[in-house]
This record gives C-alpha cells, sequence and structure tokens, in this order.
C-alpha cells in the first residue's frame, strides 16, 4: 500500500513502525536511548530504538528539535511520519538527517508494519499490505 | 515553494551539506506555513544559547554545525547564555556548566555570530529599520521589533534564526505579510484603572500578562495606553510579558508604536476587552505566589537598559540590602553603568550587575535560591516552572526601597 503525503525532510529509509496516536513532545517525552518515558503517552515504555516514529504531530518545547536531532544522529531514530508536521519535529529531522513525510493517514500504519519512508517524493509505502 | 536557481543549488548540497541543512530548513518551514517563496533579511537574533535550556545535545549540534567553517551572511546576535561569561565562577556555577557554555559560545563565535549574549539586542547595535525583514527569536525582542520598531519577523526557533543567519533569508509568511500584521483585539484601559494606578513600572508587566492569557497569540491594538505616557523600557516590559503568558509577537499602541502611526492596523473583525483595577489587581495575585522575603532580588528581564540601572542605583545609594540582588544587562550596557558609577554603588549595597545571563536561563536553583523578588512580568510566568522559584512581584521601590 503506497501512501502520499509531503516531503518534509529528504532521504529514504526502511523500517519498523511505531505507531502512536497522541501528539507528542520529544522534551521529556523520550530518554537519550530512546525509551518514551512521557505516562501520558499511549506508547509509554516502549523503546523507539531502531524504528519509525509515526504519530499525528508535535507539541511542547523547541528544545524538542535538539532532542530528535540527537536520536537521529546517534542512529536511534530511522524516520518520522506524520499527520501534520510542525516546525519543532520538522527542524528536529531536517538537522538530524532522517526522512519525514507528513499530511499521511497514518491511521492506515500499525505498529510492526514495515514501511518504506521515502522523504524525496514524499511517499510511504506499506510492504506487508502489498 | 517558488525557489531562485541558486537557492535550488544550495537545496541540492552544491553548496555544502551545512547549507543544504539550513536551505532544506528554511524551505520545509516555508511549506508548513504556506509562503511562496524566501526573502531577504537584514539581521537575525539566535535564541538557544544557554547550556542549560538546550543541554548536551544542543551544544553537539552546534559544534558540528560551527565545524564546517559557515559564516552567517547578516548581522547576527546572541540570545543570554546561562551564566556571566566573564565571572561566573564568582557567581557559584560549576566548572562542568562553563566549560560547555563557553563551547557553546565558542561554536557562535565561529560562524561569524556577535556573543553580546543579550534579550535586548536593540539596545546594543542590532537595530532594525521600519519595515525591514530581520528573523528573530527571543520572543521579548521579537514583540519590541515589530511592535515598537514595526521592523518585521516571525517567532523564530533557535536553529531557524541560525539558518536564516546561515543563508541570510527567511520564508515569506506570518508577520512579513501585511495582511497578518493587524490587530483583532482592541484593548481599552477603563478610565478609573487610569486614574488610580498605584503602581510603577511593574505595571507594565502586571498588563502584559493578563492581555497575554487573553489574546494568546492575537495581535492586540492598545487603544489608550499612551495616556500612562510609557517610555521603551515599559513598551519592553509589556511586549515581553504578552509574549510570555500568550504568544504575543506584535502589538499596536496609539500614539506609541511605529505602525499605526502611518497606517490602519485594526481588522475589520475585533474583539474588544476594557480592562479594569480588579483584573490587574488579580494579575499581581496571580503573580505573587508567596509573602516570604526574598533571597534573591533579580531585576532586568528582558535585560536593563542604563536608564533602568542609574534607578536603581539611585534607589541603592547608602543601602544595605537583605538578600543578593542580580541586576542583569548586556556587557555593553554594563560598560556605560562601570563608567557612571552605578555598578560601584550596587556593589557596595551587596548586589551585582550581571551580564550576558537572567534568572530565567541560569541554573538559580541548583544556586541555593528559592525564593526571587522581581519587577518582571515575564520573569514571573517562567520562574515557577523554570527555576522551582516562590514569586514575588511588584515595583522596584517594593522590593529594593523597602
Amino acid at each position: 500500500m503506497e501512501l502520499k503525503g509531503r516531503s518534509i525532510s529528504k532521504g529514504v529509509v526502511k523500517g519498523i513502525a511505531i505507531v502512536s496516536n497522541k501528539p507528542f513532545s520529544f522534551l521529556g517525552g523520550v530518554d537519550k536511548e530512546g525509551n518514551v518515558i512521557d505516562k501520558d503517552s499511549d506508547i509509554y515504555g516502549q523503546s523507539l530504538k531502531g524504528k519509525i516514529f509515526v504519530f499525528p504531530y508535535g507539541k511542547g518545547s523547541t528544545v524538542g528539535s535538539y532532542v530528535i536531532y540527537g536520536l537521529a544522529k546517534r542512529g536511534i531514530l530511522k524516520g518520522i511520519v506524520n499527520k501534520e508536521c510542525e516546525p519543532i519535529v520538522a527542524t528536529g529531522a531536517i538537522l538530524g538527517g532522517i526522512p519525514l513525510v507528513d499530511k499521511v493517514d497514518i491511521e492506515k500504519i500499525k505498529t510492526g508494519d514495515i514501511i518504506i519512508v521515502d522523504g524525496n517524493r514524499g511517499v510511504v509505502k506499506i510492504l506487508n499490505k502489498e | 515553494m517558488y525557489l531562485t536557481k541558486e537557492e535550488e543549488k544550495i537545496l541540492d548540497g552544491e553548496y555544502g551539506e551545512i547549507l543544504r541543512k539550513c536551505m532544506n530548513l528554511l524551505v520545509s518551514l516555508g511549506d508548513i506555513y504556506g509562503a511562496e517563496r524566501l526573502i531577504p533579511i537584514k539581521s537575525a537574533q539566535i535564541s538557544g544559547v544557554s547550556y542549560k535550556t538546550i543541554g548536551d545535545i544542543g551544544l553537539e549540534f552546534l559544534e558540528d554545525f560551527s565545524k564546517e567553517n559557515v559564516k552567517v551572511k547578516v548581522h547576527s546576535t546572541l540570545n543570554p547564555a546561562g551564566m556571566d561569561l566573564d565571572i561566573w565562577r564568582e557567581l557559584g556555577i560549576s566548572e562542568e556548566f562553563a566549560k560547555k557554555q563557553l563551547r557553546i559560545i565558542e561554536a557562535f563565535k565561529k560562524m561569524g555570530v556577535e556573543i553580546g549574549c543579550t534579550c535586548t539586542p536593540y539596545l546594543t547595535g542590532n537595530l532594525p529599520k521600519f519595515g525591514e525583514h530581520i528573523s528573530w527569536a527571543e520572543s521579548s525582542a521579537v514583540s519590541f521589533a515589530n511592535s515598537v520598531i514595526g521592523a518585521r519577523t516571525n517567532r523564530e526557533g533557535g536553529p531557524s534564526a541560525l539558518a536564516s543567519a546561515i543563508i541570510g533569508k527567511t520564508p515569506y509568511y506570518g508577520y512579513h505579510l501585511d495582511e497578518n500584521r493587524k490587530a483583532n483585539y482592541v484593548i481599552e484601559l477603563d478610565i478609573q484603572l487610569i486614574k488610580n494606578i498605584d503602581k510603577e513600572e511593574s505595571f507594565y508587566g502586571a498588563l502584559g500578562y493578563l492581555v497575554g492569557k487573553i489574546v494568546k497569540n492575537g495581535v492586540p491594538y492598545f487603544e489608550n495606553l499612551y495616556k500612562l505616557n510609557p517610555n521603551n523600557d515599559d513598551l519592553k516590559s509589556l511586549g515581553a510579558a504578552m509574549a510570555a503568558s500568550g504568544g504575543v509577537a506584535l502589538y499596536h499602541a496609539k500614539n506609541l508604536t511605529a505602525e499605526c502611526k502611518v497606517k490602519n492596523v485594526i481588522d475589520d473583525k475585533v474583539e474588544k476587552i476594557t480592562i479594569g483595577i480588579d483584573d490587574i489587581k488579580e494579575s499581581y495575585e496571580k503573580l505573587n505566589t508567596t509573602n516570604e522575603e526574598p533571597d534573591l532580588i533579580c531585576i532586568g528581564c528582558p535585560h536593563c537598559s542604563l536608564m533602568e540601572i542609574k534607578k536603581i542605583a539611585e534607589m541603592l545609594k547608602d543601602k544595605k540590602l537583605k538578600s543578593d540582588l542580580w541586576v542583569c544587562s548586556s556587557l555593553h550596557i554594563k560598560a556605560i553603568a562601570d563608567r557612571m558609577g552605578y555598578t560601584k554603588i550596587i556593589k557596595k549595597a551587596g548586589g551585582k550587575i550581571i551580564k550576558d545571563t537572567c534568572m530565567v536561563v541560569s541554573p538559580i536553583e541548583d544556586l541555593g535560591y528559592k525564593v526571587v523578588a522581581t519587577n518582571s512580568g515575564k520573569a514571573s510566568v517562567y520562574l515557577p516552572s523554570f527555576c522551582k522559584s516562590e514569586v514575588i512581584f511588584d515595583d522596584l521601590k517594593n522590593i529594593i526601597g523597602k
């Protein structure tokens, strides 16, 4: 299945999706190793390590951009898919050099799906739903 | 978004990775906000400087960024750091904090950013002209530049202001466009309030706090604020508090701010709000969290002008303070205060003029301060959460003069 969206940050990555249905704050929401530490999150206690993070949109402090940068640079976060990207998350993904596609119907993606995020074309492919 | 050939080349990485990232950031932000193109800017004010706020990852990012020898293209100035860059030991800042803070400053310096470290760059030489497009972070400076001066900037974040400084451009949207600069709230001060104000400079912080809460990220127009005859310091304080309690990036005030002197700035659809004595009283009650005595008095959020420092010095002549006092300002203004003898008077009373930093972005909670007195509405909004402090909010005359 191919979902058309908008390219925010360039690059192409393939990986396993982890999906949250709630807005996410990176500052105070995730630790250095990629564990979700925000108790209000619906994926509290899970790890973003080696995954593509799918969530509606970001919230919270602008320092969140730097948190995403750190996770990306350490190879913990592989890519991001948003329903509607906002500046904090966009900034983090672009500076960290990971692909980000938004304006995607994220309800079609489930945790565990193998997806390709194509930040050059603005497309997300769900491989196990061909 | 429309890009010129040159901009396309930068985006394709022909001028290196850092410029590509900066361009990607500006173009993506432009796409998110519906900008049609990029426009040149005249200056930048970059936030995200204090090690306390950006931490190790921010430091790492800035060092990575500065490695490639890219330089800023326009006059770029820096927000306050987490400490006085010279007398940090005297303030009790730890070696580790200081070392990392100085590395952050070094990274900015390498990129050609002026390391003045102040939230009032318009008092120290980064002074935009009416109508000029600029890319400023630091919400209080954004408010002053947009409103009092009539320059044009969105509320940038640290990285987007830095990217704009390096590219020399910003996406053309938001407050850069005429149609988004019209007031959607008209604020009128009740006649009784105007007649009966018993507060001095802190009134503008209290008013700003209140209006910011009401209009959120709207654009307020003050109908009769001019009757109180506020000076630039008062307007700086008002804008800072509105930006802290709401997200106000631009306000207009009849007879006071630039744009409304030359054109109609009021939208067809406006909400009218009247502010009375009780509203202001309530503001003071909300901002004051304790009746205890302060262990630190902090003045200078935003950074003090020379006139504000003069007022403090005059109050402190032949006095001895019961608590510590930080008067926060820029390197530039402090140099003049030194020459005028104000620094000496303040020191004799037991206080300090501290430069490069302020009470919000320095780690005062680690220095043992628990109750902070200030005349700043902005600081009163941030101190409880950023520094876990109890707050006393009042006029200088009641805080220092007692």
